[in-house]
C-alpha cells in the first residue's frame, strides 16, 4: 500500500478562486524524452491532454489536493483549478453518471476509480449507459469518457484492492479496454484514450507505478495495436499489464535454456489485435496466455478460442493459460500462490512445448 | 413477507392528503396563493387555452399509442394517463436551451420539447432504441434503467456551471426511482456542487404494483432537505401549480441557487405499461377518487367558468388532437423496418476489426439465402 502523506493543499474542491501555479507560465507538458515512473507518465499524459483540450476534466475521489491515493493526479488541481480537477463525494456510480452528463454537454471526462475492487458500484452506469449510448442513439451521442482503474495484485493490500476486473468490461460491447505496462505506453495510450470518441477503460498496473522508464512525448502506435516486446520463434506468450515485465523475464530465462519466446504486450484487451497475435502464432505454432485475472471467462480464454478458430492448423500443441485461479482474491500472505510468476509462466511454456 | 404494516395508497400522497401547493381546485376554482400566483401571472386566457390544448392533445396521443399497441403495431407502450398536467405544466416552463433527462413515460414532455410524433413510438415499435437526436430538442433519450438519468442531469448541470451558462438540467423520475441509489447519489452531488438542476419527481403512487408507501414512509419531498436541497410538494394534477413550482425551481437554478426537488403528486390512471394488469393490485374506488381530480377536467371547469370554453374552442382542440393522433398512427405504421446489417452500426465511433469480421460473416450468411450456392455462405468467417 502507498503511504498517504499529508499534502500542504487545503481540501476545497470547489473553491471559487483557482489556485495559482507557481510557474507564471502555467502548466507545461513534456517536450523531450524524460525518465519518469509509470505514475508520473500517466500524470504527464493527463497534463498534456488537459493542455490540448479545455473540455478534458478529471473526476474522482481524493484526486485534488492529495493527488490521488497513488499520486497520479499530483499537482493538477494546483495547475488547472477546481473546475478541471474535481474531487467528488464518495459514490462511484455518480462519478460515472455525472461524467455521462458532462459528455452530453461536450466535455471529455476522465474518471479515476480509486481501486479495481471499487468499480462495481459504478458498473451499471458503465455497462448500461456509457457503453450503450452511442449505439442507443444511432450515433447521435458520443461518450468520450476515459475511466482510469489501478488494477492487479502483488502489493500486499487488503481485500478489494488487488483485483483484475477487466473481463467484465471486455465482455461489454461499446467499451474499449486498455491495459498499460510501462511508462511510455502509459503516456501514449492515455493520450489516445482521452482523445478517443469511444469510452475507454484504462487499466493501470498498480504494482508497476514506481518503475521508471524513458518517455517520449509521442502517441506511438494506435492503441488497439498489440506490440511484440520480445521477438522469438518457438512460443508466442501473450500478456498485458504488470505481467508484461514478468513475461519478458521469462523469455530471457527461457533463452538461457535455448527456448525462443515471442512476448506480445496486448495493450488493447478490447478490441484484441488478432492480426498481430495470429501472425505470431502462425510462426511459432505454440500459444501461452498469461494474466492475473481468474481463468474462467477471462481474456485468455477468448484469445485461445479465437486463435484456435483462426489458425488451428498452425498449432503444434494445445494452447496453455497461466492465470490466477478461479478464487476470490486471496489474503496478502497467499497472493504469491495465486499470481502467475516467472516460474509458473515457464512451467506453462514447458507444457506447450510438451516438456 | 414484510414486518411493516400494510402499505396502501392511503398511506402517503393519498387523495385525502392535500398538503401541497394548489392553484386550481378540483372544481376548477382559482385558489389565491400569494407566494406562487406571481409565477403564473402571465398565463391569461390565451395561456390557459394553450395549456388546455396541450393536455388534450397529449392525452389523445397517449390513447392512440395504447390503441396502436392493442392492435399489434407497437410492442409496448407506457401510458401517462392522469399525469398530463405534471408533464405539461413543468415542460412548458422550460427554456429551449435547458436540457431534459427523463425516464420512459415522459411523452408529454417530449411533445413540448418538439420531438416528432412518429419519433415518440420508434422505440416502442422496436425500430430503434431511441427516437431522436438529443441535441436537436434539448432532451436526452429516455433512460429505462430506473433513476440513472438523474446523474446524467447532474453532470450536465455541472458542465453548465463550468460554462457559465444560465441553462438548467431538469430530470424526471417517479416515486419508485427515489429508492434507487443513483437518485440519492445525484442529490448528494447536486447539493455538494450546487449545480443548476431540478429534480422533478412525478409521484404517481405506483411503481408497477408497489404503492408509494412501500418506497417511503414520509412524503418524498421531505427527503430532499436532508441532502441540503429545498423541495416543493405540488398538486401534480394542477397544471398552474406545477408550472409555478417549476418556474420557482428554474429561477433558483438560473440565479446560482443550486438544485430544487419537486414532488408532483399525481396518479397513474392506467397500467404501468400495456403489459400490466392493475386490477390485480389497485382498488377501483381509489381510481374513481382520482378520476375526480382529473387534470383536464379541472382546467376545463376553469375555462368554462371564465367563458372561454366555447363550442368553437372545444371543436378546434378536438380537431387538433385528432390530427395529431392521425399523424402518429400514419407515422407509426409507415416506419420502415431497419436494415438487418444496421445491427452492427454505431457500437463504436470508428471501425473495429472483430466486429467488422462478424458483420462480414453475417452478411455472407444472409446473402447465401439469395444465392444458388449456399455452401459458400459461411466460409472463413464466424457467424
Amino acid at each position: 500500500m502507498t503511504i498517504l502523506d499529508r499534502s500542504p493543499m487545503s481540501p476545497t474542491p470547489m473553491s471559487p478562486t483557482p489556485l495559482r501555479h507557481p510557474n507564471a507560465a502555467g502548466p507545461v507538458g513534456l517536450t523531450d524524452t524524460t525518465t519518469l515512473t509509470l505514475a508520473k507518465a500517466i500524470n504527464a499524459g493527463l497534463r498534456q491532454a488537459m493542455l490540448d483540450d479545455p473540455k478534458v476534466v478529471l473526476l474522482g475521489e481524493d484526486i485534488g489536493a492529495l493527488g490521488g491515493v497513488f499520486r497520479v493526479t499530483s499537482d493538477l488541481l494546483r495547475e488547472f483549478g477546481p473546475h478541471r480537477v474535481i474531487d467528488t463525494p464518495l459514490a462511484e456510480s455518480a462519478i460515472i453518471g455525472t461524467a455521462v452528463g458532462l459528455a452530453y454537454r461536450g466535455y471529455r471526462p476522465v474518471c479515476e476509480i480509486q481501486f479495481d475492487g471499487f468499480i462495481f458500484p459504478g458498473f451499471d452506469q458503465i455497462v448500461s449507459q456509457v457503453a450503450k449510448l452511442h449505439y442507443r442513439t444511432q450515433g447521435a451521442v458520443r461518450m468520450p469518457i476515459t475511466i482510469r482503474v489501478p488494477f492487479g495484485g502483488g502489493i500486499g493490500a487488503a481485500e478489494h484492492h488487488s483485483e483484475s476486473p477487466e473481463a467484465y468490461f471486455t465482455h461489454t460491447s461499446g467499451l474499449r479496454v486498455i491495459a498499460v505496462s510501462d511508462p511510455q505506453n502509459a503516456y501514449s495510450l492515455l493520450r489516445q484514450a482521452i482523445a478517443s470518441d469511444d469510452p475507454v477503460l484504462y487499466f493501470e498496473p498498480k504494482r508497476r507505478y514506481h518503475v521508471k522508464g524513458e518517455v517520449e512525448p509521442t502517441l506511438g502506435s494506435p492503441m488497439e495495436r498489440a506490440v511484440i516486446v520480445s521477438p522469438g520463434s518457438q512460443v508466442t506468450l501473450i500478456t498485458y499489464g504488470a505481467l508484461v515485465s514478468t513475461a519478458r523475464d521469462a523469455a530471457l530465462a527461457a533463452a538461457d535454456e535455448g527456448v525462443s519466446i515471442e512476448v506480445i504486450d496486448l495493450r488493447s484487451l478490447s478490441p484484441v489485435d488478432y492480426a498481430t497475435v495470429e501472425a505470431s502464432v502462425r510462426k511459432t505454432g505454440r500459444l501461452v496466455v498469461t494474466h492475473e485475472a481468474a481463468q474462467s471467462g477471462g481474456v485468455g480464454g477468448e484469445i485461445v478460442a479465437s486463435i484456435t478458430e483462426r489458425c488451428f492448423d498452425y498449432l503444434e500443441a494445445a494452447p496453455v493459460r497461466v492465470t490466477g485461479f478461479d478464487i476470490p482474491y486471496p489474503p496478502a500472505k497467499l497472493e504469491r500462490h495465486h499470481l502467475p510468476d516467472l516460474d509458473r509462466i515457464l512451467a506453462g511454456v514447458d507444457r506447450v512445448l510438451g516438456r | 413477507m414484510h414486518d411493516l404494516p400494510p402499505h396502501g395508497a392511503a398511506d402517503n400522497g393519498s387523495p385525502l392528503d392535500d398538503d401541497f401547493i394548489q392553484l386550481l381546485s378540483e372544481s376548477g376554482e382559482r385558489m389565491p396563493n400569494a407566494e406562487f400566483d406571481p409565477w403564473v401571472r402571465d398565463i391569461g386566457a390565451a395561456g390557459l387555452a394553450a395549456l388546455y390544448d396541450d393536455l388534450v392533445v397529449v392525452r389523445r396521443l397517449d390513447t392512440e399509442a395504447t390503441a396502436l399497441q392493442r392492435q399489434g403495431e407497437l410492442g409496448l407502450w407506457p401510458p401517462m394517463l392522469g399525469q398530463e398536467a405534471a408533464q405539461i405544466g413543468s415542460a412548458r416552463a422550460l427554456h429551449p436551451d435547458d436540457f431534459v433527462f427523463t425516464s420512459y413515460r415522459e411523452n408529454a414532455v417530449a411533445y413540448c420539447r418538439g420531438v416528432g410524433l412518429t419519433d415518440l413510438v420508434k422505440v416502442w415499435r422496436g425500430n430503434a432504441q431511441s427516437g431522436w437526436d438529443p441535441a436537436s430538442v434539448g432532451m436526452a433519450v429516455p433512460a429505462i434503467i430506473i433513476g440513472a438519468q438523474t446523474l446524467h442531469a447532474t453532470g450536465w448541470a455541472l458542465g453548465a456551471q463550468f460554462d457559465g451558462a444560465d441553462s438548467v438540467a431538469v430530470t424526471y423520475f417517479g416515486d419508485g426511482a427515489t429508492s434507487e441509489g443513483d437518485v440519492n447519489e445525484a442529490m448528494v452531488f447536486a447539493a455538494s456542487f450546487q449545480v443548476p438542476v431540478v429534480f422533478f419527481c412525478q409521484n404517481n403512487q405506483w411503481a408497477i404494483s408497489e404503492p408509494v408507501g412501500l418506497q417511503a414512509r414520509v412524503h418524498i419531498a421531505e427527503r430532499a432537505p436532508g441532502f441540503g436541497i429545498p423541495s416543493l410538494r405540488v398538486d401534480g394534477n394542477d397544471v398552474l401549480a406545477v408550472m409555478a413550482a417549476t418556474r420557482v425551481a428554474l429561477d433558483r437554478a438560473r440565479s446560482g441557487g443550486g438544485p430544487t426537488f419537486i414532488e408532483a403528486v399525481t396518479y397513474r390512471m392506467g397500467p404501468h405499461t400495456t403489459a400490466d394488469d392493475p386490477t390485480r393490485y389497485r382498488d377501483p374506488a381509489d381510481l374513481a377518487r382520482w378520476a375526480e381530480r382529473d387534470p383536464i377536467l379541472r382546467l376545463r371547469r376553469l375555462l368554462d367558468a371564465e367563458g372561454l370554453f366555447t363550442p368553437e374552442f372545444e371543436a378546434a382542440t378536438a380537431a387538433h388532437a385528432d390530427a395529431a393522433a392521425a399523424e402518429l398512427r400514419a407515422g407509426c405504421i409507415g416506419l420502415a423496418d431497419p436494415e438487418p446489417l444496421s445491427v452492427f452500426d454505431n457500437v463504436y465511433t470508428t471501425p473495429q476489426a472483430t466486429l467488422d469480421r462478424q458483420r462480414a460473416g453475417y452478411a455472407a450468411y444472409l446473402a447465401s439465402f439469395e444465392s444458388s450456392d449456399t455452401r459458400s455462405s459461411n466460409e472463413g468467417a464466424s457467424v
